[in-house]
């Protein structure tokens, strides 16, 4: 037994040196290869008139960072998949870009359905997203990072800025959605709000249409007389190009933004583009960001984004303009590339850790955040009339930025939810926390 | 015109058409080129009454009212709203051109804070309070005060309460109909004496409805009674819910309205109110219908003689209406280039247009799929739900995406008031007039042309037709090229009140067949009630259910009717009515 210890040490010396030497040749073929970013946005199909601009300027973001040496060491590679607005192609091509091309991080999704088909295979294979849209909370999960607003900040902030004197005074509220979970979750958390300053049920009219709508004739002449009971405003939850619809027939039957103001929590610049924006002058939205925000952060964003535009020659050319998911798209992106830096790897958890409290200079001319808490950012909140050159002009923001309450303190049962992912609660849905050692 | 520039342009016009993959650029251009023209033409009515107002001359204003005007030179909309309140105040016309310009975005101010006025007409610079030229500067560089909707709400009343003073009888008429509408309580004076001066019934009558709205709140027994009054004469549903807290009772059980005779005449007009909305309800329900109607007569009219006549399941009747509609949008695109003169009338090209392109369109399936698979009802319905998908995929191959934007004419934008609380846009007045000009144009086709004759012929009894001599095969080509064609007739209309983008077919094949088949295969009348019905049972339903809730109502009510009724509301003999 004592002769063969010797033995063993070597063995267990040349094990070692080789494992340490195959470590080694692991670690140099890793920082020779370049770090995958999958891009899972819809580039055709009804979705791909808004997400094919987050693709872009995705791609630039990953281009700008490339053009600065890459993250440590590495190119940024893009992987862009096109789900075609099928909702569950959305879950397999998530899957296929974790386990085949083995990405890092995913910048991706828009409509809520679809990000709700890809979280359970970003759980179960431990990826992680940025989503880069509004949406009406309700959820925090652990894989996935919330840029774009809950709906603290934006609508909430947006019936508050109607009720003052400055947006009209409004008593009445018409709540005007595509029939889905997004407007019926805000609609939800609205009335809630609205019953808690005071206007009750009787003023408050909550009505749905099917998707892609087009004939509100008989909606729009329902606001007209809605309004004849007290000073209105409309909450426009309606999605997509069915708006384009709906205001002209605003416009048709001579309602004017002065006495029912409509504001849209869906309707941005790139929204915009097809409509005849003479007729909306005055109407509103509220989102994080504007495309005509005057700051140098902002001026040097929409530059590039010219520049980008121009170079790759993109479709559309000069009409092109900037919104807030994009802005949320790129600085989703930056944060990602910030917490890679700090952790000084890729790896999903020790990013993870790192994008908490990361903050970006924001082109709305904010510092914004990441929560250190509940995966969402924390956003100014701006209001914006729109202007006939389709355009909008800020009229309202907050004096700092907001931070975000994923489960709505106006949604019933919500009062002790809690989304938490630090010791002890470590979690996004729960009434207490997950781990007490009791000391 | 020579013929060397009509060959020219045709020969350009097909180098477009052959090139149309680049063509995405060209269109936008010449889109832009399009919508300026548009806005041009819209600018015209508005001018013509404010022309007069928009001139600013030579002339010195008061200095009271110059100093008050130049507050507007501001960035702050709380000043802006101050200034405007106190020009009110002034009561000084000459304070008008300002107000005007300020309305229609064309008021500047320079960096010292002299307000400049442009002109719309030529883009001249005037200083506001002297009426100079003033060359040396240029609109790019000015700021300009923010016409937000905070300023807007002080604005229109302000410009009402200078305006009632004006000379012109049609302006005071606008005035009044602007303080009718909003009131403001420091404008009671103002409108007092606007009513003694004035002469016009309209204005006057318009003057008092302002004024009774004010003293509602009067301490004068009866002044109220007699505003009371007023209001209930007018019958505006914006006035109701004034009359109806008269009606009421405080906490205490005490009428809020002490004087009884008030009381009583609130509680009359209350009701007149109630009764001129229940009829305008009524009315607009009935009118929205038709409208909703005529929209999915013209997107079934197509099918109704492809599947209805010929018994053939095109799935691509949906991209039959966009390929229409894209034509409309291309015939815009050239006129915008080629003829922009002419710009406003190209709608009217659009209509044979579409025709003869789906038509064409419509022929190339026939021949190239289709009359491989008559009587193999499965094989078509897949085979034309494949030329769907190709017919998808190359228009956004070629225009991309993204909807294009197909502008109205200006004679064809606008609205017309039916009657009070109900109003129709006016493409939506012509898409009614174009449904019943398709349908006719279908009726004439069929009963009063030799291939109408022959289509019905085959139609009946294809081999006693064929043994008689009737070409048949080349008459289903035909067949399908006129239903083709009206498909493409049915994509103009659209194109004029729903988006265009490459999916657009897809939200109107459902309700074509829908349409098709309650009204009874094989005949022309049935799609016409079937459509109607549907669209005037909608709006009915609409809103007592919400537009989800009767969507499914309809739809189920339609599924009930076709087991009761398999053959549709009128049944005809013919090739699919003998399978």
């Amino acid at each position: 037994m004592h002769s063969e210890q010797p033995k063993t040490a070597l063995v267990r010396a040349t094990a070692g040196s080789a494992l340490a030497l195959g470590l080694l040749a692991a670690g140099n073929a890793q920082a020779d290869d370049p770090i995958k970013v999958g891009i899972l946005h819809s580039l055709s199909g009804t979705m791909a008139i808004s997400e094919t601009s987050l693709r872009d300027v995705a791609l630039m973001t990953i281009e700008d960072i490339n053009e600065q040496g890459g993250l440590l060491g590495r190119e940024l590679e893009p992987v862009v998949m096109d789900p075609g607005s099928d909702w569950p192609t959305y879950a397999e091509q998530a899957r296929e870009m974790i386990e085949r091309e083995e990405v890092d991080v995913i910048f991706g999704s828009w409509t809520s359905v679809s990000r709700e088909a890809v979280l359970p295979v970003l759980e179960e294979l431990n990826g992680l997203m940025f989503y880069p849209v509004q949406y009406e909370g309700e959820e925090s999960s652990r894989n996935i990072f919330y840029t774009g607003a809950a709906p603290n900040q934006q609508t909430l902030p947006a019936v508050e800025y109607l009720m003052s004197e400055e947006g009209g005074g409004a008593e009445r509220f018409y709540l005007l959605g595509t029939d889905y979970v997004f407007p019926r979750t805000t609609n939800r958390i609205v009335r809630a709000y609205l019953n808690a300053h005071g206007i009750g049920d009787e003023d408050i009219e909550e009505v749905y249409t099917p998707f892609g709508h087009d004939d509100f004739q008989t909606i729009v002449d329902d606001i007209g007389s809605f309004a004849d009971g007290g000073p209105t405003a409309v909450i426009n939850t309606v999605n997509g190009d069915a708006n384009v619809a709906f205001y002209q027939e605003l416009a048709n039957q001579g309602i004017d933004p002065i006495d029912v103001p409509v504001l849209a929590t869906s309707v941005g610049e790139e929204e915009l583009r097809g409509m005849d924006t003479d007729l909306l002058a005055g109407h509103l939205a509220a989102w994080n960001y504007f495309m005509s925000i005057d700051t140098p952060e902002n001026e040097q964003f929409t530059e590039r984004w010219f520049e980008y535009v121009e170079e790759n020659d993109l479709s559309g050319g000069s009409d092109r303009v900037t919104n807030d998911p994009m802005e949320a798209t790129h600085m989703g992106i930056r944060m990602w590339a910030q917490a890679v830096l700090q952790a000084g790897t890729t790896d999903v958890d020790a990013v993870r850790q790192a994008v908490y409290g990361q903050c970006v200079d924001s082109p709305s001319g904010f510092e914004v955040c990441m929560d250190e808490e509940n995966h969402h950012l924390h956003k100014p909140v701006i209001i914006g009339e729109i202007e006939p050159d389709g355009q909008f002009f800020p009229v309202w923001e907050t004096d700092d930025v907001v931070r975000a309450e994923p489960w709505s303190e106006y949604v019933e049962g919500n009062e002790n939810r809690t989304a938490n992912w630090r010791y002890p609660w470590v979690c996004g849905d729960c009434e207490e926390p997950t781990y007490d050692l009791g000391f | 015109m020579c013929k060397t520039a009509w060959t020219h342009r045709w020969s350009l016009l097909l180098l477009i058409l052959l090139a149309l993959p680049g063509s995405g650029a060209m269109a936008d251009t010449a889109l832009d080129q399009a919508e300026e023209r548009v806005e041009e033409l819209d600018q015209d009515d508005d001018e013509a009454i404010e022309d007069q107002l928009a001139a600013v001359e030579e002339r010195d204003l008061a200095p009271g009212t110059a100093e008050v005007l130049s507050r507007l030179a501001t960035a702050d909309r709380r000043e802006l709203q101050a200034a405007m309140e106190d020009i009110a105040g002034l009561q000084d016309a000459d304070a008008l051109p300002t107000l005007f310009a300020l309305q229609d975005r064309r008021l500047y101010y320079t960096e010292d804070g002299t307000l400049i006025i442009e002109n719309p007409q030529d883009g001249s610079l005037r200083e506001a309070t002297t009426g100079r030229e003033r060359a040396d500067l240029s609109s790019g560089d000015l700021a300009q005060p923010r016409l937000t909707n905070v300023v807007r709400r002080t604005l229109r009343p302000t410009i009402g309460a200078l305006q009632i003073f004006s000379d012109d009888p049609q302006a005071r008429l606008a005035a009044a109909d602007e303080l009718a509408e909003r009131p403001r309580p420091e404008m009671r004076d103002a409108i007092t004496e606007a009513l003694e001066r004035e002469t016009a019934a309209e204005t006057d009558r318009l003057l008092n409805i302002a004024l009774a709205q004010l003293d509602l709140d009067s301490d004068d027994d009866a002044r109220r009674l007699e505003a009371v009054q007023i209001i209930a004469e007018v019958r505006a549903n914006r006035l109701r819910s004034d009359l109806e807290a008269l009606t009421r009772m405080d906490d205490d059980g005490n009428y809020l309205e002490p004087v009884a005779e008030i009381r009583e005449a609130a509680a009359a007009g209350v009701e007149a109110i109630d009764r001129r909305a229940r009829f305008a309800g009524f009315a607009s329900d009935f009118v929205y219908g038709m409208s909703m109607g005529s929209v999915l007569l013209l997107a079934a009219m197509g099918l109704a003689i492809v599947f209805g006549l010929m018994g053939v399941i095109n799935m691509a009747h949906g991209e039959l209406l966009m390929v229409g509609a894209y034509t409309t949008f291309m015939t815009q695109s050239l006129f915008a280039l080629f003829a922009p003169q002419w710009f406003q009338y190209y709608l009217i090209a659009a209509v044979p247009l579409a025709f003869v392109v789906t038509a064409g369109v419509g022929i190339l399936m026939e021949r190239g799929v289709i009359r491989f698979l008559y009587n193999r009802p499965l094989e078509t319905l897949l085979a034309t739900w494949g030329i769907s998908l190709i017919l998808i995929q190359s228009v956004r191959w070629m225009f991309g995406a993204q909807n294009v934007a197909v502008a109205s004419p200006p004679w064809f934008s606008g609205s017309v008031q039916i009657m009070q609380g109900v109003t129709l846009s006016t493409s939506r007045v012509g898409v009614i007039l174009f449904a019943i000009f398709v349908v006719a144009l279908v009726w004439f086709l069929m009963n009063r042309t030799r291939l109408g004759l022959e289509v019905r012929a085959v139609m009946q009894n294809r081999d006693m037709a064929a043994a008689l001599g009737v070409p048949a095969k080349r008459v289903d080509m035909w067949t399908f090229a006129v239903g083709a064609g009206v498909a493409g007739l049915g994509g103009v209309a659209l194109s004029q009140i729903v988006n265009v983008g490459p999916e657009m077919g897809q939200n109107y094949i459902v309700d074509s067949f829908m349409v098709v088949v309650l009204g009874g295969v094989g005949n022309l009348l049935g799609p016409v009630f079937s459509a109607l019905g549907i669209g005037v049972t909608t709006k009915f339903l609409e809103p007592a259910t919400g537009a989800v809730l009767a969507t499914i109502l309809v739809f189920a009510a339609i599924i009930l009717f076709i087991q009761w009724r398999p053959q549709g509301i009128f049944a005809l003999k013919g090739r699919s009515a003998d399978d």
